[in-house]
């Protein structure tokens, strides 16, 4: 009889238990609703933002915790947008494999981790890319002792990188239509890479060209390392949003686009709000005393000068994270404006 | 004439009041109620998945398995080019998880069973090293001896161009081990014959032994016959049938061996942490297995002339079996689960090909995942069958 009763506690335990669970599951819906991305973070306060798990000049934590990097600007450049208050960000370092389920399940608002904009991931995944704030392409990277200058050289060769990226992709057509043999040997982090590939695993470390620049700072010896003049594909990198809510992506990418208009207009942090008292109706307009452009995204009509005070402009971005003065040491190239011979073309504010 | 209807509604409030005193039929009903919520629960997350898949415009279904995966796996068992399919690159790592937990399992028992029996060693030394080891295998977190054994064994060995050669042909280095690969020719059927002879062979010549021993008392070193029959038997067949394996010799091109086959170091450093680690959980199992057979059968073996080999082996082990093996059960399983830890250090396994890669380049999460839990399931399923068969077996036959 004792037993019985047992049982029946159980059952009773064991059914609330499961009606629990069912109606939490019922009453989360990850779906994003026109306007309910920033209505949401409006009442938590802040942009939960992914990011990556640690590569220098893109997203990166130092010891204290702080982020920085060219993608945790726009993440912080979103929420000066958002709040005219440039920290309100919380960061979910991801690694490549993780980063689209984290932000398909709601548990980012936005994703800017050095991601590749490619058709099926715009089409497929529920997701949408804004823009891209960094033009890239894959490359190879060898020890110098390896005595290879170009990547043709590379048949046979063990090759290390990231699995859940466009790399691995990337790196198996190169090699076949090139007709070479190769091993792709393929770990969940990044930092596990640098660790096979210092160790001795692999002959080649690929990756985006910029990523190989940040990695070698991790190895036991950058200076040993070089980087082939090859580059084998299109890696545009921007930031992305969950399909359905057009009133945060077009946040998210007017963000961006403020920051590239602010580098054309000549706006700097330091010299807006000089600026603003200009007669410039183009910098009126982006400042917010002329029209009502932020107010027809559900933002502060000020949003831009928030951005560029707080963040600074696209220019003032790159050269503080991965510019020639930073230990990345990386020029403009494909990044300069559009009028200095480059890619970066954002539409007009008007 | 009231009475008997009113009787007759006393009767059947009655009979609902006493049907559900009865705890027989209230356990009947709380255990349809509980399978009702369960199937609600599944039913409603079910609709509430596919509905949010359809909002997000994700497909969904198993077509995707049918699509071309275009990424290269390093180490696969079956055919396998970037040309394959998502579903090839499931099986490649559906094998490579079997893989690594089969060779991890043989070596986790191997091992533990002979440190778990050091444990109880009468000599000091080898028992303080059997605990010592225990402890300080159980109490590291598996993860990092799995970065310890990789890191560990990149680091000691050369590149491809200073590989050591410890046999002729079969070469070492940071790639992996690269040895001959065997190209079978007619008559190599033969071969398997004679050893398949020879296994079934030992085994009636065991049956015939413990039936001689039984009856005269004799014995027959049944092991040590069948062990050079299974050996010498098919190895005469290989060589009247004129050698029919040619070896493809490994040769060194550019960075690598381009001939020749790898066992990549993932998958030693995987096999070896999985091992080491499992086995020290075996170690206690089997100590505390033996601990709890009766000292009075040590005593009463000893009484009838048997030395501690013997022993150990006909009197001990087999009792203690019986308690060893339920927990035995549940490292096997450990040990299968943890063998999706390789993600970290690219042994193409379930886990990280399916899981990860796969996953990643579809977007199919739940389908992905359906699939990878169906399998652990399985897998779990069929070691515990196989377990609770051996078990079955070991069981005190009450006479
Ligand atoms: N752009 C590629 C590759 C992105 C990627 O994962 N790159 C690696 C190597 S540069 C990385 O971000 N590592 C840093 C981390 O995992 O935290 C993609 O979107 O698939």
């Amino acid at each position: 009889m004792k037993t019985k009763k047992l049982n029946l506690t159980l059952n009773l335990f064991a059914g609330a238990a499961l009606a629990f669970v069912g109606l939490a599951m019922g009453a989360t819906s990850s779906y994003a609703q026109d306007g309910s991305t920033l209505r949401a973070v409006k009442s938590k306060g802040f942009v939960q933002c992914g990011v990556s798990q640690g590569l220098p000049g893109f997203s990166n934590a130092d010891d204290a915790g702080n982020w920085t990097g060219i993608d945790v600007d726009v993440c912080r450049a979103v929420a000066a947008a958002v709040f005219g208050d440039a920290d309100a960000v919380k960061y979910t370092p991801l690694s490549a494999k993780e980063r689209f389920t984290a932000l398909q399940s709601g548990e980012i608002d936005v994703l800017s981790r050095n991601t590749t904009w490619t058709l099926q991931r715009d089409t497929g995944l529920g997701i949408v890319f804004t823009g891209v704030n960094y033009y890239d392409g894959q490359g190879f990277m060898v020890r110098k002792s390896l005595g290879v200058s170009n990547a043709l050289e590379l048949a046979g060769a063990s090759v290390c990188t990231n699995t859940g990226t466009t790399t691995e992709l990337n790196v198996a057509d190169y090699f076949r239509a090139n007709s070479m043999d190769y091993e792709l040997v393929a770990f969940e982090k990044a930092d596990e890479v640098v660790v096979a590939y210092d160790a001795g695993r692999c002959d080649v470390y690929t990756t985006d060209q910029s990523g190989l620049y940040a990695q070698r700072l991790k190895m036991t010896d950058p200076s040993e390392q070089v980087v082939l003049p090859e580059v084998i594909s299109k890696e545009p990198l921007g930031p992305a949003v969950r399909i359905g809510d057009a009133q945060w992506a077009n946040i998210v990418k007017w963000t961006l686009f403020a920051m590239l208009n602010a580098e054309e207009l000549d706006i700097t942090s330091r010299n807006i709000d000089a600026k603003s008292s200009s007669s410039d109706p183009a910098i009126l307009r982006f400042v917010g005393k002329e029209g009502s452009f932020g107010e027809n995204m559900g933002l502060p009509n000020d949003w831009a000068y928030h951005i560029v005070k707080q963040v600074g402009n696209y220019s003032e971005s790159f050269e503080r994270h991965v510019g020639p003065n930073t230990p990345l040491g990386i020029s403009r190239g494909l990044n300069a404006l559009w009028k200095d011979g480059g890619l970066q073309y954002a539409p007009p504010i008007r | 004439m009231a009475l008997p209807t009113s009787s007759t509604e006393d009767s059947g409030a009655g009979r609902l009041l006493s049907w559900w005193r009865n705890p027989e039929i209230r356990g009947v009903f709380f255990q349809i109620l509980t399978l009702l919520i369960v199937i609600w629960v599944g039913w409603t997350v079910a609709d509430n998945t596919i509905q949010n898949l359809n909002r997000l415009n994700i497909a969904s279904g198993y077509d995707f398995l049918e699509d071309t995966a275009g990424f290269s796996i390093n180490f696969s068992l079956v055919d396998y080019s970037e040309e394959s399919s998502y579903g090839r690159a499931l099986l490649v790592g559906f094998l490579n998880t079997v893989l690594c937990a089969g060779l991890g399992i043989v070596l986790a028992t191997v091992l533990g069973f002979i440190v778990g029996i050091a444990r109880l060693s009468n000599n000091w030394i080898i028992a303080r090293l059997a605990t010592v080891y225990v402890e300080i295998i159980r109490n590291v977190p598996l993860l990092l001896q799995i970065f310890f054994w990789y890191i560990g064994v990149l680091r000691a060995l050369p590149n491809p161009r200073d590989s050591l050669e410890p046999i002729p042909n079969v070469f070492l280095n940071s790639r992996g081990l690269i040895v001959p690969t065997p190209i079978l020719q007619s008559g190599t059927g033969f071969v398997f014959a004679a050893f398949v002879l020879a296994c079934v062979g030992s085994f009636f010549l065991w049956r015939w032994a413990r039936l001689r021993q039984q009856q005269t008392g004799q014995q027959f070193p049944v092991f040590w016959t069948s062990m050079a029959m299974i050996v010498l038997l098919p190895l005469a067949v290989f060589f009247l049938a004129g050698s029919p394996v040619s070896l493809v010799l490994p040769e060194l091109k550019g960075f690598n061996f381009a001939t020749g086959s790898t066992l990549v170091p993932e998958l030693v450093a995987l096999v070896l942490a999985l091992s080491i680690y499992t086995a020290s959980f075996i170690a206690e199992i089997v100590r505390s297995g033996i601990q709890a057979v009766n000292w009075g059968q040590t005593e009463a073996a000893s009484s009838l002339g048997l030395h501690r080999g013997q022993t150990l082996r006909l009197v001990i082990i087999p009792q203690a079996m019986r308690v060893i093996i339920p927990p035995l059960t549940n490292q096997y399983l450990n040990l299968t689960k943890n063998s999706s830890l390789a993600a970290a250090i690219a042994y193409p396994e379930l886990v990280s090909v399916f899981a990860g890669v796969v996953l990643n380049q579809t977007g199919q999460a739940v389908e992905v995942l359906s699939i990878v839990i169906a399998i652990y399931l399985s897998l779990s399923i069929v070691t515990s069958v196989f377990m609770n068969w051996y078990n079955a077996k070991f069981a005190l036959v009450e006479r």
